[in-house]
């Protein structure tokens, strides 16, 4: 069998884009290997530890369990457009303050995840917050930094804070 | 020249050394533009992928690779036989400290025979790692199957399958240690306790998986390699020697990397087989090794069945340990590190805090068809410290003594030191009491075992247990790899250099995979020298353009690292004074530095730093003519006497055991550490934590399931448990600071404290909480079968 | 991951799936007619979350992948004549989020934050687990304790298929290879007591017990019931032992146990690295206690925390 291709046209982090690409390939090769946006990882490749954690028409997928053809038609935010928007830039201050990562490997993904959390605007328990971030493996940190940092941002939310940094 | 003794820089205001400091790169990781391996490509960049062995051992009759190189894309398909021409010669996994060790020589790729399923049989190089696959699936292998050993237990035994038949048997290695009596010690006790244990094989998942990337440039005879590793001048030398290639035209990179935790420091044969394919095609070859294949490749560590005994006065003084150690390593002993080490630390280690007299010790390591054991998180002291401290426990129990009481009757107090402990090493510099004494106000423990006792006539089974620990760190030249000659750099070095526009260099042979290295060097050279941490901008992983260093591994970075670069910083802040004091016509012993600039002894601001480097760089002439500033300084620094720097402390672990289900929750956990001088308090602490949930994986989760034929039967994230955000508890950190007596810095390693102990205060608890039910665990990890078992419900 | 002994091929770790030809249906019709032409060479993809692993590592290599997510006829969860229908594309989400299922089906709604994680229930589909039919599913089990009808359609027309005749092993259902499932249907009925249990080692991984209750009391008495278990064997299995020792009795400790006592003979669990036969039997006789608990609980208006 010859390797098939088809075209898609899609729109990633905000930027419409046209390419060719293998059926087989994934989404997060596709944007990584085609569009150059390295900020998506790859951590298993069956669906287990969220690295490749991406949004796509505005929800929360794994981008390992989606192939490139399956985005086409679709809206695309990577970590590196979350960042651009700004719409979590007080999660990802809170991040850094509290050193809630620190390999880095996993910390994409994670946000990508924390940011539907503290999108969401309601008020979360530690155990809430931890049940939430379940499907995101961190082998470096233990997660109790990274549920601090998440904590304090919806705190921070609800106190008015809004997305100040 | 002599300096005059001024006031520590340490102790001073504006020393950063203490103080939390976040981490630049970590700004980076949260907006994606981290590096890692597999986001650098290189024009015309070709992909590896491998063809594994399906077998635990099979002899190889014949491969045929020519319908597998005529697929699109195929750019080279080499086989084992085919590698090894390119090899100056197999690898051998023994060092001569470990005396009597063997190991078969072991090729890159399998040459005539695989050994462990997953042992690399071929490579193939394509445009696309899919097309690779594509074609390693067509590569034809006749195999003759042989019997596998996967069974420790029975390795030894006269008609179990021999792995390796030039060496006789399965033995890789053998140690005892003794000291005191032990017959009369255990024979004359008052409770002798006596435990069989088992640890599960584990693997150590680090997220982002081995990586390399490796092209040569045929015209300079230069190959340059960019990879994700703990230890680049080790791989650089490795490289180097295997493929025959001076070790000064290899440059090693290790960009960002995405978690190791001792994987990293190893040799694999699969990572020579992508840089041979490099520089036989001249083309930039890259390796990414998936989840599935790192599962039956990386190292493995953990696998041990211990026979434990404590013996004890009825007034809970400890007489004496007895162990006997049963470690199932892989296939080879692995290079160059071996993989005897962890056996050889569960004899050193078990017992450590205490100041028992009699011991004895016995390992047997043998090999097995499994994928080569190695080096992981804090080496056989997970198992050291479980035995131990179990023991401990059930004697106390036993004898109606609280388990915090029994440590406070044996462990060395804090003016003790030095001291040598039953195992033979020498102890320095520790805090067991203060620990002890620290712990039991964070967890609150009086109250703790109100609750417990409260919520026990209610029949709900919660457990709290300790576990008093010490960890050796920052290895030294005088032990197992330095005597035992391996390639191996026990010293470390920085070289620290002001620039014209006083801004400050600092390159370090240590390197940093997000524990933090990088910035307490920052923090180290900041302070000593006087200046704004914003204005030091440190360089590691680079073997061009570091000096000479062992990397990061046995939580040396801080300790052996950190007083390099503090010695450094001292000697060129030295420097910088003496020139100041010819400018400013004063004596230098009058002068500091002090935010960057040269004070005097009245605090008045006399001449920046960078005015300092633009004259020295640019306008000379205003120097004296006998004055040559060099304003580059390397400084190395090792232990000189001791074979590592030992760091204690203690775990709390607070657990509800559903004794129902066997589910075992885990409430809170607590550590008190001593980690020395604490450079960067947060980064300690989340070094302890993360740790910590490491070690809770295989105290409850992780397991490298094995059949009797050599497969690995659980081989995806979804089959072997790690730990994820749920199960996971809080988890408090406090450290007692006594400063290393080594060094001027005072610091030890803090990397491994969590996991090294935390498996035992969980085993501990679990068992806490089941012992009004008569049931008591003693394998690892503790899975909800294992509890019920112990209960007597299945 | 067995490997293959005695082939030619080499141990199976691949993450990048081998070639296949792709299809994006654009409707029912179409995809019925591919799969009258391929049958067991293609493969449907829905939500893709147990597919594309499967794919990934190369344990499955169908020659034609459909790709239905965009055959609206599959979307979409509603009521009528007193069913809820929910169609095969429904995401796990939707389902979860849905006002008719609360409403109507609330022993799936509390089975939905059991399934898997955050992401794999944006994508995930309804009509992708029961199509799948792993036993330690959560969806097959409520499907089975709800009576429901599963509607296939095949180029030849539709049929449908009761929840108690759908399941038939491992990964193993009546569909055939040319049919595609399109909906499902639950009755909705009236004056039920759910209870959902399960226990997995990690939250969102596959369970290894549970139970998906649906109780009918009357004056106090169990009239009727479906009590299914899941993660035992290798389908979900409806327990008739276990009802009939509880029915006509009142919820109670002794009830209970006669329920558990009967339980034995209802299932033959499996043993496998995950958990021994006993261990997921222990289990299951530990959950039927809890939930006959709860549903008294529940019967009396409060609820026990569990």
């Amino acid at each position: 069998m010859s390797e098939e291709t088809m075209p898609i046209s899609l729109t990633v982090n905000g930027e419409k884009v046209s390419r060719s690409v293998p059926v087989r390939q994934h989404l997060v090769d596709f944007l990584r290997t085609e569009l150059g946006l390295t900020g998506t990882h790859l951590g298993c490749e069956h669906g287990s530890c969220g690295a490749c954690s991406v949004r796509v028409d505005g929800v929360l997928v794994r981008g390992c369990l989606m192939l490139a053809v399956q985005a086409d038609g679709s809206e695309v935010i990577t970590i590196e457009g979350l960042d651009a928007r700004g719409e979590i830039a007080d999660l990802q201050a809170a991040f850094v303050e509290r050193n809630a990562l620190q390999c880095g490997f996993c910390t994409a993904g994670m946000l990508m995840a924390a940011a539907e959390l503290v999108g969401a605007g309601a008020g979360k328990t530690r155990a809430e917050i931890r049940t939430h971030l379940a499907g995101n493996f961190c082998r470096c940190t233990g997660y109790h930094a990274i549920v601090d940092a998440v904590a304090v941002t919806l705190e921070r939310r609800a106190n008015g804070g809004g997305n100040r940094v | 020249m002599s300096e005059p003794a001024r006031p520590s820089p340490l102790a001073g205001s504006n020393s950063y050394v203490g103080r939390t400091v976040p981490r630049l790169a970590a700004k980076a990781a949260v907006t994606g533009r981290g590096r890692y391996t597999d986001d650098v490509t290189l024009p015309r960049m070709l992909h590896a992928a491998f063809l594994r062995s399906p077998y635990a051992h099979a002899r190889i009759l014949g491969i045929e690779t020519a319908v597998a190189k005529r697929e699109p894309g195929i750019a080279l398909v080499m086989t084992g036989a085919e590698l090894a021409t390119l090899c100056t010669g197999p690898w051998v996994g023994t060092l001569s400290c470990f005396a009597g060790m063997k190991s078969a020589p072991q090729y890159p790729m399998a040459v005539d025979r695989a050994c462990w399923a997953g042992e690399p049989i071929a490579i193939v190089v394509a445009d696309t790692r899919a097309q690779a696959e594509d074609a390693a699936e067509l590569i034809r292998i006749e195999w003759q199957e042989l019997p596998a050993i996967a069974d420790k237990s029975i390795a030894l035994e006269r008609h179990a399958p021999v792995l390796h038949a030039e060496l006789g048997d399965n033995l890789a290695f053998r140690k005892n240690i003794e000291a005191g009596d032990v017959e009369a010690a255990f024979a004359g006790a008052d409770l002798v306790v006596e435990e069989n244990f088992e640890f599960g094989r584990h693997t150590a998942v680090s997220l982002e998986p081995r990586a390399l990337l490796a092209t040569y440039d045929k015209a300079t005879g230069k190959l340059t390699i960019t990879t994700s590793s703990q230890c680049p001048h080790m791989i650089q030398r490795v490289f180097a020697q295997t493929l025959g290639i001076p070790d000064h035209n290899v440059q090693i990179i290790a960009p960002d990397v995405g978690g190791s935790f001792g994987l990293k420091i190893h040799s694999y044969g699969d990572e020579v087989a992508a840089v041979a394919a490099a520089i036989k095609l001249g083309r930039p070859v890259k390796f990414i090794a998936d989840r599935l294949e790192s599962f039956v490749s990386d190292i493995h560590a953990r696998e041990n069945s211990v026979k434990g005994r404590i013996a004890v006065t009825r007034s809970g003084e400890i007489l004496g340990f007895d162990i006997d150690v049963l470690s199932g390593a892989g296939a080879y002993s692995q290079y160059p590190r071996t993989s005897v080490f962890e056996a050889n630390q569960i004899l050193t280690i078990t017992g450590g805090p205490y100041r028992h007299k009699h011991y004895r010790a016995r390992a047997t390591v043998v090999y097995l068809n499994k994928a080569p054991s190695s080096q992981y998180r804090a080496v056989g002291h997970p198992i050291a410290n479980t035995i131990g401290e179990h023991l401990l426990e059930q004697a106390a129990y036993r004898l109606g003594i609280d388990p915090i009481e029994m440590r406070r009757r044996n462990v060395f107090p804090d003016d003790a030191y030095p001291a040598v402990s039953a195992s033979g090493i020498r102890l320095k510099d520790l805090s067991h009491q203060r620990c002890l004494d620290l712990i039991v106000e964070r967890m609150g423990y009086e109250e703790l075992r109100g609750e417990q006792v409260r919520l026990r006539r209610q029949g709900v089974q919660r457990g709290i247990g300790i576990a008093a620990f010490i960890k050796g760190t920052s290895p030294g030249p005088l032990g197992y790899y330095g005597s035992g000659g391996a390639p191996i750099s026990l010293q470390d070095a920085c070289v620290i250099k002001l620039e014209p526009n006083g801004g400050v260099i600092c390159a370090v042979g240590v390197t940093e995979q997000g524990q933090g290295t990088n910035t307490i060097v920052g923090q180290i050279a900041a302070t000593a020298l006087g200046v704004s941490i914003e204005t030091v901008r440190v360089i590691s992983g680079d073997t061009d353009a570091v000096p000479y260093g062992g990397g990061t591994f046995g939580s040396r970075a801080a300790a052996i690292g950190g007083e390099a670069v503090y010695q450094a910083a001292r000697a060129l802040k030295s420097e910088i004074l003496a020139i100041a004091g010819e400018l400013l016509q004063t004596e230098p012993s009058l002068l500091d530095v002090s935010d960057g600039i040269v004070v005097d002894a009245t605090g008045s601001r006399r001449l920046p730093l960078a005015e300092i480097g633009r004259i020295c760089h640019f306008q000379l002439g205003e120097l004296p003519s006998s004055r040559q500033p060099v304003l580059s300084h390397t400084r190395r620094f090792r232990l000189t006497e001791d074979l590592y720097i030992f760091a204690n402390g203690v775990h709390g672990a607070y657990v509800e055991v559903d004794t129902d289900t066997g589910f075992v929750r885990l409430l809170k956990h607590w550590v008190v550490e001593d980690c020395g001088r604490l450079i960067n308090p947060q980064l300690a602490d989340e070094q302890v934590r993360g740790g910590c949930v490491q070690g809770i994986g295989g105290a409850l989760y992780e397991h490298l399931l094995y059949d009797r034929e050599g497969q690995l039967t659980n081989g995806t994230l979804a089959d072997y448990l790690v730990p994820m955000a749920a199960e996971m508890p809080d988890i408090d950190v406090a450290h007692v600071e006594t400063p290393s007596s080594v060094s001027e810095l005072g610091a030890k390693g803090v990397g491994e404290s969590g996991t090294g102990a935390a498996p035992a205060a969980i085993m501990n608890a679990v068992n806490d909480a089941l012992r009004p039910l008569n049931g008591r665990v003693t394998s690892q990890p503790i899975t909800p079968e294992t509890v019920l078992r112990a209960l007597g419900k299945i | 991951m067995a490997a293959c002994p005695g082939n030619r091929h080499g141990s199976g770790e691949r993450v990048k799936p081998a070639k296949f030809s792709y299809v994006r249906a654009g409707g029912l019709a179409q995809v019925l007619e591919l799969l009258a032409e391929h049958g067991e060479e293609a493969q449907i993809l829905a939500g893709g979350q147990s597919l594309m692993p499967v794919l990934n590592m190369r344990l499955s290599q169908p020659k034609l992948l459909i790709d239905i997510n965009r055959v609206d006829v599959l979307k979409g969860i509603g009521f009528e004549a007193g069913h809820v229908r929910i169609g095969a594309l429904a995401r796990h989400v939707e389902v979860a989020n849905s006002p008719i299922v609360r409403q109507y089906l609330p022993l799936i709604a509390e089975a939905m934050p059991q399934v898997a994680h955050v992401a794999v229930r944006n994508r995930g589909t309804f009509g992708g687990s029961i199509a799948l039919a792993d036993p330690a599913a959560e969806l097959p089990a409520c499907a089975l304790a709800l009576e429901a009808r599963f509607v296939v359609a095949s180029s030849q027309g539709r049929r449908e298929i009761a929840a108690a005749d759908f399941f038939k092993g491992m990964q193993a259902t009546a569909r055939r290879p040319n049919e595609l499932l399109i909906e499902t249907l639950i009755p909705a009925r009236q004056h039920r007591i759910p209870v959902f249990l399960e226990l997995a080692r990690r939250h969102g991984d596959f369970a290894i017990a549970g139970l998906a209750f649906q109780l009918l009391l009357e004056d106090g008495l169990v009239a009727d019931g479906r009590l299914a278990y899941f993660a035992s064997e290798d389908r979900p299995t409806l327990a008739l032992r276990a009802l009939a020792a509880i029915r006509g009795q009142r919820l109670g400790p002794a009830t209970a146990e006669a329920a558990v006592a009967a339980l034995a003979g209802d299932l033959a669990p499996i043993d496998n690295a995950q958990a021994s036969a006993k261990m997921r039997l222990h289990l299951q006789c530990v959950l039927t206690r809890r939930a006959l608990a709860e549903a008294r609980a529940r019967s009396s208006g409060q609820t026990r925390t569990a």
